[in-house]
């Protein structure tokens, strides 16, 4: 009996489980899946939480609903990956042999990262909200906030899931004016990127989106330090911004256990050097990773672990098989923008190709318009929360190529 | 195509150097005034280590110039005041990083 261990139960783990377990001969290999958490978290609902449209309960389910019943789920911490040795060790004490290793422990916000950040203001006036308990915690502080300077800061570039804090912003400009307070309500936009985004098409759309709703941009902001009691943001180079409310997108760093391991990347966030193409780990040749634990310069998002699966269930079968790797990920990525007021834009990228303009022809549910504003693409965002619990996380095919195709696209304008 | 100064180095539209083979002391000391810096052992330091991350394929962000050993990620900044990667980067005769979102 052969052992392929999964690390890792959220949206990319449970996924590869699923695919993993209808593929391989069940009296060949056992699969095994390690989590430190038994609750699933809808990711993409967090966003929705503070301005009322989800409820904190909307957003979470018991993990084991969606892995199949002969996978050995284990709830552990991961002490340490021995990749020379081909085992894990638990905290628990017990150690899994393997003969196929898949990483998938992702990542997550580190605030203690930036002093200041993580002391005396947290949770009462300043919030992040990609984790439950501070998405949870910035509705109840949203309901009775009277209005002032809100600011929405990116701490790093890799962050999961880049345009959400676009969408936060686009969606506190529609929650406060529909609350009759948008007027005592100023909000900044503060990233360390050069403008709202970064490939020029889309970045373009989002400014003049930003600029319509009154919202300021400071680019270029590269967050050093918290001064708690004076309330402002100061960066490396001495900018100063001063916040009543902060929302906070802070450090993003892969598992501590990869740092245990000494198998981070040499920016020292944890993310592992992975063939950007087969997804393979680029030091230990029966380890692959997926999903937000890589470093391969894709968005960290679900659908990209979505186009990864495709990929990785792929080379995995041709590993097993003695074969070479040939299936090649594109860095394919596909977003919906909220925009606010019951529209949101959409747009569909690789590696190579920024977001274009154009249609993206979506079977069944028929065509979307990139880089629009539309109510079509706020139904299509929406409807995603029942494809991800029904569809993706239990490893179906989904009515979209796996590499990004032209089709649809506009090239020029 | 455009060029620089007399060596007709060759540079893309925002004055990256096509060849990072052609760099030369002399023309980063040349781009460097565009930005009013005046360049130290400590950049010269750092403009070769960043040419060897390069050279090793390495995707180069603020962090990893930060562990480098060598500056912090406030010393870079004060280095390279503005956009330390950016400038640094084109100085150094490498591409111009990306970002991958």
């Amino acid at each position: 009996m052969k052992n392929l261990l999964i690390l890792g139960a959220g949206t990319a783990g449970t996924m590869m489980a699923n695919k993993l377990y209808k593929e391989l001969d069940p009296l060949t290999w056992k699969i095994t899946i390690v989590d430190r958490d038994d609750r699933h978290y809808y990711q993409p609902g967090f966003l929705f939480v503070p301005f009322g449209v989800y409820q904190p309960e909307d957003v979470v389910k018991p993990k084991a609903k969606f892995l199949p019943r002969d996978v050995d789920f284990v709830i552990a911490e991961i002490e340490k990956i021995k990749g020379e040795k081909n085992e894990v060790l638990l905290d628990n004490g017990r150690t899994l042999p393997y003969d196929l290793l898949i990483i998938a422990t992702g990542t997550v916000p580190v605030p203690e990262e930036t002093p200041g950040l993580k002391g005396k203001l947290w949770y009462k006036d300043i919030f992040d909200f990609y984790t439950y308990e501070g998405t949870t915690r910035l509705a109840k502080k949203l309901e009775t906030w009277k209005g002032g300077k809100l600011v929405i800061n990116l701490a790093e570039t890799i962050i999961k899931c880049p345009v959400a804090p676009l969408e936060f912003a686009f969606l506190a400009d529609a929650y406060f004016t529909e609350k009759g307070i948008r007027e005592k309500v100023d909000i900044s936009y503060v990233t360390p990127l050069p403008g709202a985004f970064t490939k020029p098409k889309a970045t373009a759309m989002l400014s003049r989106l930003l600029k319509e709703k009154g919202i300021t941009v400071i680019p270029d902001f590269y967050l050093e330090r918290v001064d708690e009691d004076r309330k402002v943001l100061i960066s490396y180079d001495e900018v100063e911004v001063p916040f009543d409310l902060l929302v906070s997108v802070p450090v993003n760093k892969g598992d501590e256990a990869i740092e245990r391991s000494n198998m981070g990347d040499e920016d020292g966030l944890n993310f592992i050097p992975t063939d950007k193409e087969t997804l393979k780990s680029k030091k230990y040749d029966n380890v692959f990773v997926i999903g937000d634990a890589t470093n391969v310069p894709a968005s960290k998002a679900g659908s990209v672990a979505h186009f990864e699966g495709e990929i990785l269930l792929e080379n995995i079968l041709s590993y097993i098989n003695g074969e070479p790797l040939e299936a090649r990920f594109d860095g394919h990525s596909n977003c919906f923008i909220e925009t606010g007021f019951g529209k949101a834009s959409l747009i569909d990228f690789n590696y190579d190709t920024e977001p274009l303009p154009g249609v993206f022809p979506w079977p069944v549910i028929g065509p979307m318009g990139l880089l629009k504003i539309n109510r079509a693409n706020h139904l299509g965002k929406l409807m995603f929360k029942w494809v991800y619990w029904h569809m993706l996380l239990t490893g179906k095919k989904l009515p979209v190529s796996t590499h990004m195709s032209m089709a649809g696209k506009v090239t020029t304008e | 195509m455009e060029t620089m100064n007399a060596q007709h180095i060759e540079v893309n539209e925002e004055g990256y150097m096509k060849d990072p083979a052609q760099w030369t002391e002399e023309w980063a000391h040349e781009v460097a005034r565009e930005y009013n810096i005046n360049l130290t052992d400590k950049h010269l330091a750092l403009l070769k280590w960043l040419r060897e991350k390069h050279n090793e394929g390495v995707a180069l962000n603020i962090r990893k110039v930060g562990k480098s050993g060598l500056v912090d990620i406030k010393e870079f900044y004060q280095l390279f005041p503005g956009g330390p990667l950016k400038i640094s980067s084109r100085i150094a005769g490498i591409p111009k990083p990306v970002s991958c979102v």
